[in-house]
């Protein structure tokens, strides 16, 4: 079975031939909350004009259930973080033309990555009655870990408009523009005050990579890094900056092993306060 | 009466600083003045002398922007916020053109007319207007006209304001900028405790003159005028060694001090969006769902992107010494065979804004310091 996903229908003559040259998308979920799931689903009218376009044969919170279906886009979300994860996650990638992990816990392992750094066996042990029925590992960690992964959407969650443009470029057959800019561009493009240089406040803007819309400081509120680290971030200079708003390195290094704990430059931040 | 304002000045009580806003907005102007939002004084659409920021003075440093309230009845007693003009003539993202896939014709491109609604600018400062000229230089005065700039530039009527405030930030008197204003407006005021002196320089801002209940302006009002502006001038501190730096720039690319600095510059961007002179930006398309239709937008961009120095395959500037040395080189150096001066009015904001309290005047001054030893 070929599919072209690069077409749109326009190729084709007949309704039957239409219907069979649809690009066919999976949702997969795995350690998460749901919340980039419903990226797709709060899409409004675009939700209906992407299900004229796609079939959409799994994708367990709408409806359709078929995990194993050979697909031309699997979108993931969520983070590996039991053995079966592993094997699943590896099915998934043999019957899908592009993977396409979606939100902070499959693009770097989510919240639940702060286990990483502790006793994982302690905290299950503090928390369930029964710890001997969890079949749990150790860490948690983002889908590339494991598999090739071919298109990386961050966010927590990621929205409706980033969705669709990554929808868009892959039925294009055209590579997603990356989003590589820091938060606080897009926040002077939204003429948005900044809020640590007029209130001082610890924003982790200035590290983190765009897509939201700079949305947090529109709010007058601090940027928590939703987004991930963007490309040359200079975490040691923003360490200080926050040392000298009068943060004990503790709360600085909470900045950083928040969301995106496990994204390498916020984990290797954060790391080195706690030493 | 509109030969003998222009010729002279005129005073205008500050109780009937009202009428201002009123004949400008009889005359069509949508008015844009200052304001205080979310702790700071933003330009933004002004109806009335209240929504201006009486009686507030801001605190500036590297780094630091805070508002403060004063016991002062004036309603410019403070140097600047994060933008004036640059907004407004060259928008932070606007659609340029669109394109539409039509069945039988293929694809058809249009231009999307500017939005370019006849705006005044009330209370701009000597250096918005020096950067206002090295922007229409960018923009309007090069080999390709930019439609969109030129279409609002047009439409501005600008009401400058003579700064008496200058934040500790502000060098608009080592750059030549300010802080006393000497052309580009169609009318000008001085802020003193009983009114504002006024002079018209264009035939609009004489219309807009002879339509406001003025008198004519005392020698006394005149010297209580120009007394603010020297004081203001006298109380800047920082400065450059020369107004043109482009050798000593050049003949210090390998200079320790721009790996110095990279330690400290986050490689945000921050300094450029606030800069009003800077004018990069980046282009992209946001097409339909469907793909029928796509729009093709231009949004401000920075050198401080990895974008920015991207070539066909590689990234020029990688890391943020190389990035942090494109801006300034540019901006104080090359600029000069560009476009004639220097890139930088002396506002100040980079420094204020930098969220790490970079302060561009202590670069240069090491890397001239120590270019003077060698």
């Amino acid at each position: 079975m070929e599919h072209r996903p690069g077409m749109t229908g326009q190729e084709t003559n007949t309704a039957a031939a239409e219907a069979v040259s649809k690009p066919r998308i999976a949702v997969h979920k795995f350690a998460s909350c749901d919340g980039c799931q419903l990226a797709f689903l709060n899409l409004g009218e675009d939700l209906l004009a992407l299900m004229e376009m796609v079939d959409v044969v799994h994708f367990a919170e709408a409806g359709p259930v078929d995990p194993d279906a050979e697909v031309d886009f699997a979108f993931i979300e969520g983070s590996i973080s039991t053995p079966a994860d592993i094997e699943r996650v590896k099915r998934i990638r043999e019957r899908s033309r592009y993977v396409i992990a979606v939100g902070a816990c499959a693009t770097a392992g989510g919240l639940q990555a702060l286990r990483n750094m502790a006793d994982a066996g302690q905290w299950m042990r503090a928390v369930y009655a029964e710890p001997g029925n969890i079949k749990s590992l150790d860490t948690s960690t983002p889908v590339a870990q494991h598999i090739k992964v071919d298109l990386e959407l961050w966010g927590c969650p990621v929205n409706g408009r980033q969705v669709l443009a990554a929808v868009r470029a892959l039925l294009s057959g055209v590579a997603p523009a990356e989003e590589h800019d820091k938060v606080c561009l897009e926040c002077k493009r939204r003429q948005s005050v900044c809020v640590m240089v007029a209130k001082g406040m610890p924003c982790m803007g200035p590290m983190t990579r765009t897509g939201c819309g700079a949305l947090c400081p529109s709010f007058g509120r601090d940027c928590y890094g939703c987004y991930g680290p963007a490309e040359n971030s200079n975490t040691d200079s923003l360490t200080r900056r926050f040392e000298g708003l009068g943060l004990l390195p503790d709360a600085v290094a909470r900045r950083f092993l928040s969301i995106n704990n496990g994204a390498p430059a916020f984990n290797d931040a954060g790391r080195k306060l706690r030493e | 009466m509109a030969q003998m304002a222009a010729a002279g000045f005129s005073f205008l009580q500050r109780g009937r600083f009202q009428q201002l806003f009123d004949v400008l907005q009889e005359a069509g102007y949508r008015c844009v003045g200052p304001r205080v939002t979310d702790g700071a004084i933003l330009y933004d659409t002004v109806t009335k002398v209240e929504d201006l920021p009486q009686a507030v003075r801001d605190r500036q440093a590297p780094g630091h922007y805070r508002l403060e309230s004063s016991k002062s009845e004036l309603y410019f007693a403070w140097a600047n916020g994060p933008q004036a003009l640059k907004p407004l003539v060259f928008k932070p993202r606007e659609t340029l053109w669109q394109c539409q896939a039509q069945p039988s014709r293929g694809l058809q491109f249009e231009t999307v007319p500017p939005e370019a609604p006849a705006t005044a600018v009330i209370g701009v400062r000597a250096c918005d207007l020096a950067a206002l000229r090295l922007q229409d230089r960018h923009f309007i005065h090069g080999p390709v006209v930019d439609p969109a700039y030129l279409a609002r530039r047009r439409n501005l009527f600008l009401v400058a304001v003579n700064c008496t405030h200058p934040a500790d930030t502000c060098f608009c008197r080592s750059t030549g900028d300010g802080p006393q204003v000497t052309n580009g407006f169609d009318l000008l005021l001085s802020e003193i405790d009983a009114g504002f002196v006024i002079e018209a320089r264009t035939d609009q801002g004489v219309d807009v003159l002879g339509r406001l209940p003025t008198e004519g302006a005392t020698a006394k009002q005149l010297e209580a005028a120009r007394q603010p502006i020297a004081r203001g001038a006298q109380a800047q501190t920082r400065r450059f060694p020369t107004r043109n730096l482009r050798d000593t720039l050049l003949s210090n690319l390998d200079h320790p001090r721009w790996q110095q600095v990279a330690e400290r510059c986050l490689s945000c961007g921050n300094c450029t969006a606030v800069c009003p002179t800077c004018f990069c930006h980046s282009e992209g398309d946001e097409p339909t769902l469907d793909g029928s239709r796509s729009e093709h937008y231009r949004q401000w961009g920075s050198c401080f992107t990895r974008t920015h120095s991207y070539i066909h395959g590689l990234v020029i500037r990688g890391d943020t010494r190389l990035r942090y040395r494109q801006w300034l080189t540019h901006k104080l150096g090359t600029w000069h065979e560009q476009y004639g001066r220097s890139g930088c009015v002396g506002c100040g904001r980079c420094i204020s804004w930098c969220p790490v309290g970079i302060d561009l005047t202590e670069e240069i001054a090491a890397i001239c310091a120590s270019a003077a030893d060698a």
